[in-house]
């Protein structure tokens, strides 16, 4: 073959090996190349890329005059209203209310919806006596739950926490669970030849390997929780960001509930960042498409 | 399931059925403390069911007799079978406590050391085969049950670990059954060869029996006998 009686003149190297073979050259530009079936290299800050295209078309909308300021205020105006109201102190108190009943709901929700991914995936009869219920939850609109929990609970934090807590509960069950089932089964047979005791095994084993669906579970958990506060500010609330924007409907003022949906906004993004870097530090033993 | 202290590996009248299958028939075995076995079947004779029988792992199959096996018994199976989500190093001593320097050592005897804060997915079939060795090593087992552990490798990286096997084996001196598909890497490795057939152990061949020079004499010899045991006419 040409291959072995060129290598000895050839500089050493693959493009050496290459060029020896006319007939396998592929390193030519525009021929065919290999597809690249990655997305390729993380974008620096990427995430923020769509919102500021959606914030550039709506502040060229407004100064163009092409959008009623009554039907949507531009940009600025909703920035103003935002100093102003962060002048008075009632920006800051109904934000840190609003982050406090998420993070109460997710600190309750989260660790409940895991300890019962854990009894039932780990045992026949806690998956038989827990799953079922779960699931119907599931299939129950938790907003139809919404007069029974009034009914129960008053209209004050307690309520609204517990629908937080609740809502975040369920992605959190479903997809730890279905990591937990997910678990390579050839690994629970290491475990036991290596003689792990119940709890190095849960430790070792079933929680990192439930941990990407548990993480996934959180993402949807984190948004889930906003969506919720939402619902129970806009009842019966007297503070919040849903009470701000409940009350500025009633006096027309489109800029002060327009600060209250990019307050939201901005929670939902930067929760949700917070808990994809989560899931990069304690998942970068993958090596997976994302990279 | 009995521990025992004279070391001696004795299993009796051992039956393991599946559905309606005797895989396992009134098998009778016995393994000396420190010998190698190789343990070589066709594919679907029960040399995986024997093993997991030795090792514990089958409690739910239907089938009786005793297997009577010291109490540190080791498993090495045919993927290295590393927890993904621990370095190297928490792997090795998986399950075991304090074992931090013990476990460094271990790698360095499998050639692996400096690579303990590795992730197993950034390491070669081979060395992912190594740590599951210093893995198994690091527990000083007294029986050490291997399953084809280098039926993924490359020829290269086979012979390679064949030398390593066989070094760490005459350091440690643990009883060993190995299951193999290859008649002459059980013949080059093995004190005492074994063919399973028909849910018994149908032929045994000892190639390591007067030393060395011996080995190469008869090495044709008994490839051929076991051969023939596997059903495989040698007429080459
Ligand atoms: N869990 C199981 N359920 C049903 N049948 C099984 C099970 N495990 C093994 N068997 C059957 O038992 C027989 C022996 O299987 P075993 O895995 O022990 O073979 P083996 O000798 O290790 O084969 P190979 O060399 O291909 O690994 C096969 O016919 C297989 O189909
Ligand atoms: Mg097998």
């Amino acid at each position: 073959m040409t291959l072995v009686e060129s290598r000895p003149t050839a500089a050493p190297g693959p493009s050496a090996t290459t060029s020896a073979t006319p007939s396998v050259t592929a390193s030519a530009p525009g021929s065919r190349a290999r597809p690249r079936l990655r997305p390729g290299r993380p974008v620096r800050l990427g995430f923020l890329l769509g919102p500021s295209l959606l914030l550039a078309l709506w502040a060229v909308a407004s100064a163009t005059g092409w959008l009623d300021p009554r039907f949507l205020s531009a940009p600025w105006t909703v920035v103003g209203t935002a100093a102003e109201l962060a002048g008075t102190g009632r920006l800051q108190d109904n934000l840190l209310t609003s982050v406090g009943r998420v993070a109460l709901g997710l600190a309750i929700g989260v660790p409940l919806g895991t300890a019962l991914a854990l009894v039932s995936g780990l045992s026949r009869w806690g998956e038989a006596i827990i799953d079922g219920p779960v699931q119907i939850k599931r299939a129950i609109p938790s907003l139809a739950l919404m007069p029974l929990l009034i009914l129960w609970l008053g209209i004050g934090e307690v309520m609204k926490v517990t629908v937080i807590a609740v809502g975040v509960l369920v992605p959190i069950y479903i997809h730890t669970h279905n990591g937990l089932r997910g678990i390579d089964s050839r690994y629970v047979e290491l475990a036991e030849t290596v003689g792990l005791r119940r709890g190095a095994f849960i430790g070792r084993v079933v929680l990192p390997g439930a941990l990407p669906g548990f993480l996934l579970g959180l993402r949807f958990a984190v948004t889930t929780a906003w969506l919720f506060l939402v619902v129970a500010e806009l009842i019966n609330s007297t503070s919040g960001i849903g009470y701000m924007m409940d009350l500025a409907r009633t006096y027309g003022q489109t800029d002060v509930i327009l600060v209250g949906l990019v307050l939201y906004g901005l929670l939902g993004l930067f929760s949700d960042a917070a808990v994809r870097l989560v899931e990069r530090r304690a998942l970068s033993w993958r090596r997976t498409l994302a990279g | 399931m009995a521990a025992h202290p004279g070391g001696l590996i004795r299993v009796k009248g051992l039956t393991r059925v599946y559905g309606d299958r005797k895989v396992l028939d009134g098998l009778d075995l016995e393994l000396a403390p420190g010998e190698f076995t190789a343990l070589l079947g066709r594919s679907g004779s029960g040399k995986s069911t024997l093993l997991r029988a030795l090792a514990g792992l089958d409690p739910d199959v239907a089938g009786g007799g005793t297997v009577e096996v010291p109490g540190e018994v080791s498993v090495v199976f045919q993927d290295a079978r590393l927890l993904p989500w621990q370095r190297v190093l928490p792997n090795v001593v998986l399950g075991l406590r304090g074992a931090e320097r013990r476990g460094r050592e271990s790698l360095a005897e499998v050639g692996l050391a400096g690579r303990e804060r590795a992730w197993p997915n950034e390491l070669s079939g081979g060395e992912q085969q190594r740590v599951a060795l210093a893995r198994s090593l690091v527990r000083e087992p007294r029986l050490l049950l291997a399953d084809e552990p280098f039926g993924a490798l490359d020829a290269l990286t086979r012979i390679k670990m064949h030398a390593l096997l066989r070094r760490l084996f005459e350091q440690h001196r643990p009883a060993v059954l190995l299951v193999t598909h290859d008649v002459d890497e059980a013949i080059a490795l093995a004190d005492r060869v074994l063919v399973l057939d028909e849910g018994r152990i149908a032929a045994e061949q000892r190639p390591g029996a007067g030393g060395p020079e011996a080995r190469a004499e008869t090495h044709a010899e008994i490839r051929a006998r076991l051969l023939t045991a596997l059903g495989v006419t040698a007429g080459v």
